[in-house]
């Protein structure tokens, strides 16, 4: 590996704790920010001639507070600043008791409160998304901006404004107390999910583009579970986003249309990514203590294991299904277990439980499409007609329309509802 | 004599290589491993899971499970074992078996990502 490389991904690998610790002492996240890219630049000087320190973060964090308090003296000398006068003199720190602070204690309040200042819920999910993946991961705004398809000035607007919530909502920075701690951890967790169904929604051409975003969420997971490692619902995110990646290079044809699960090249799947997948759901079980992301991740992983779409246990996921509704309420789930259970008790049985639907998701694309495809199982073909009509002007994206097209395509083609089964994504 | 040579590095380091970077790597390692298999020099090489799959028994009495890997530096890493389990249960019923065996110390069981069991070095 080149020295640039190195140097790339240490510093990307440091950036969290760095930024966190820096945010801790300057309590402004410009300034904070601002301190890291002053240390970045010092590093990559730095480092290739005298090789590269022993603890990177620890470094970045010195020489950015270091650099950070030389230029709020400098500002002074041009203009007092009365006010900042005990504020300064008070991180002029002797090194002993820098490297106290450095000792790691705060390692773990540092991370989280960066990624929960992010997922404040002042703040919409694309902001808190895009706040996350500049200040968190450190991507560009550039890469950011074509991550979601707009403009790099529109981007860049969306954070600015981001930032100026997240001073309004004015979040502690006093060590979070156990209650408020699990109340960060949940909802830093919902934000990451959310970074990943970014990436994994996509498709066509933007599916290469977005997938990075895939990715970064698995990245900012395992930083998450690394620090609270006996969480099991952390283990149950993990382990969900590692199962549905695992797919990755199975879910989209050579034109970039969606391929169905059932209709996927199982062989294309990371096995690598499934066997930790695995390995975190049989961790998180032993503790006995459900939750929605365990229930999904345990879904994923009756996928994952059948090596063949017959060989899936419908039975099992259904009865996941059926916990995730007592859990988490919603018609989406509810409509998902229609799918399980059309393959266990059959299409009537699926229909009727996804008809008292109807009002809730009128504007589904997913909805429409499952109804579509029940109808055409019982043979109630112009049904089946009206809903895949609907569904196709629903669509989010030109592979979903496609794939209703092709659904269409057979039902006009032969009107007999033999050996048609219905897929789910 | 046979020798271990275990490998420790900075985990969110090597996390954040990119695909390309990571294979690069493995790349270089084969060419060298491929040196002493040819030799016939080369036992099993494993590359394990991230410590976020790993889980801790501590062997006390009774036996104390905990999430994530072994992290106490007073101890020293003494042996290892590689065994085939089908899931996380089974592995900790062999490490509780070994571990009534020889009471004391703990033992990190920790998911193998890939594994090439090597020639038969003598």
């Amino acid at each position: 590996m080149t020295d640039s490389a190195w140097i790339d991904a240490a510093l990307t690998s440091a950036r969290p704790q760095a930024v966190g610790a820096l945010l801790r002492y300057f309590r402004d996240l410009d300034v904070a920010e601002e301190a890291f890219q002053n240390a970045c630049l010092r590093a990559l000087k730095s480092w290739p001639q005298n090789g590269p320190p022993r603890d990177p973060a620890s470094w970045l964090i010195m020489v950015g507070r270091n650099a950070a308090i030389d230029e709020v003296r400098r500002n002074r000398r041009h203009e007092p600043l009365p006010e900042d006068d005990h504020a300064i003199s008070d991180l002029g720190d002797t090194e002993e008791k820098l490297a106290e602070r450095l000792d790691g204690s705060h390692y773990r309040d540092d991370i989280l409160r960066l990624l929960f200042i992010c997922c404040h819920p002042d703040l919409p999910p694309t902001q808190q998304i895009a706040l996350a993946l500049r200040i968190v991961s450190g991507l560009s705004v550039k890469q950011i901006a074509r991550a979601f398809l707009v403009s790099e000035a529109a981007m860049e607007q969306r954070i600015t404004r981001a930032k100026a919530r997240v001073v309004e909502a004015n979040v502690p920075f006093e060590t979070p107390g156990a209650a408020e701690r699990s109340e960060r951890l949940a909802a830093v967790a919902a934000m990451i999910y959310l970074i990943f169904n970014e990436g994994y929604s996509a498709s066509g051409d933007t599916a290469e583009t977005r997938k990075p975003l895939c990715e970064e969420a698995i990245r900012l997971a395992r930083l998450l579970l690394r620090l609270f490692q006996g969480e099991p619902e952390i283990m149950g995110l993990m382990a969900l986003l590692l199962l549905q990646h695992a797919r990755a290079a199975a879910r989209f044809d050579a034109h970039g249309q969606l391929v169905l699960l059932d209709d996927q090249d199982r062989s294309l799947w990371n096995q690598k990514l499934i066997a930790e997948g695995l390995a975190l759901i049989d961790k998180a079980m032993r503790h006995r203590q459900s939750g929605p992301y365990q229930i999904q991740a345990a879904i994923a992983a009756l996928h994952s294991r059948a090596e063949k779409p017959e060989d899936t246990d419908w039975k099992q996921i259904d009865l996941l299904y059926g916990a995730l509704e007592v859990m988490q309420p919603s018609p989406v789930v509810t409509l998902n277990r229609a799918v399980a259970v059309s393959k266990v008790r059959g299409a009537e049985a699926a229909l009727q439980m996804i008809d008292p639907l109807a009002a809730r998701l009128s504007n589904y694309f997913h909805f429409f499409g499952v109804r579509g495809a029940l109808l055409m199982q019982l043979g109630r073909s112009e049904e089946a007609r009206v809903a895949f009509d609907r569904a196709i002007a629903l669509a989010n994206t030109s592979a979903e329309a496609a794939h209703i097209r092709m659904h269409l395509d057979r039902l006009i083609r032969d009107s007999s509802p033999s050996g048609e089964k219905i897929s789910k994504k | 004599m046979l020798y271990a040579i275990l490998c420790y590095h900075d985990e969110d380091f090597v996390g954040s290589w990119s695909k390309e970077q990571d294979a690069a790597v493995m790349d270089n390692l084969r060419l060298v491993q491929d040196k002493l298999v040819k030799q016939g020099r080369l036992g099993p090489v494993a590359r394990l899971l991230p410590t976020t799959a790993a889980t801790t028994l501590r062997k006390e009495n009774p036996p104390l499970v905990l999430d994530g890997p072994y992290a106490e530096t007073k101890e020293q890493l003494l042996g290892f074992y590689i065994v085939d389990c089908k899931n996380l249960d089974e592995a900790l019923d062999v490490a509780r078996d070994l571990g009534a065996a020889n009471p004391g110390g703990a033992y990190e069981i920790r998911p193998v990502g890939v594994f090439t069991p090597g020639g038969a070095p003598k």
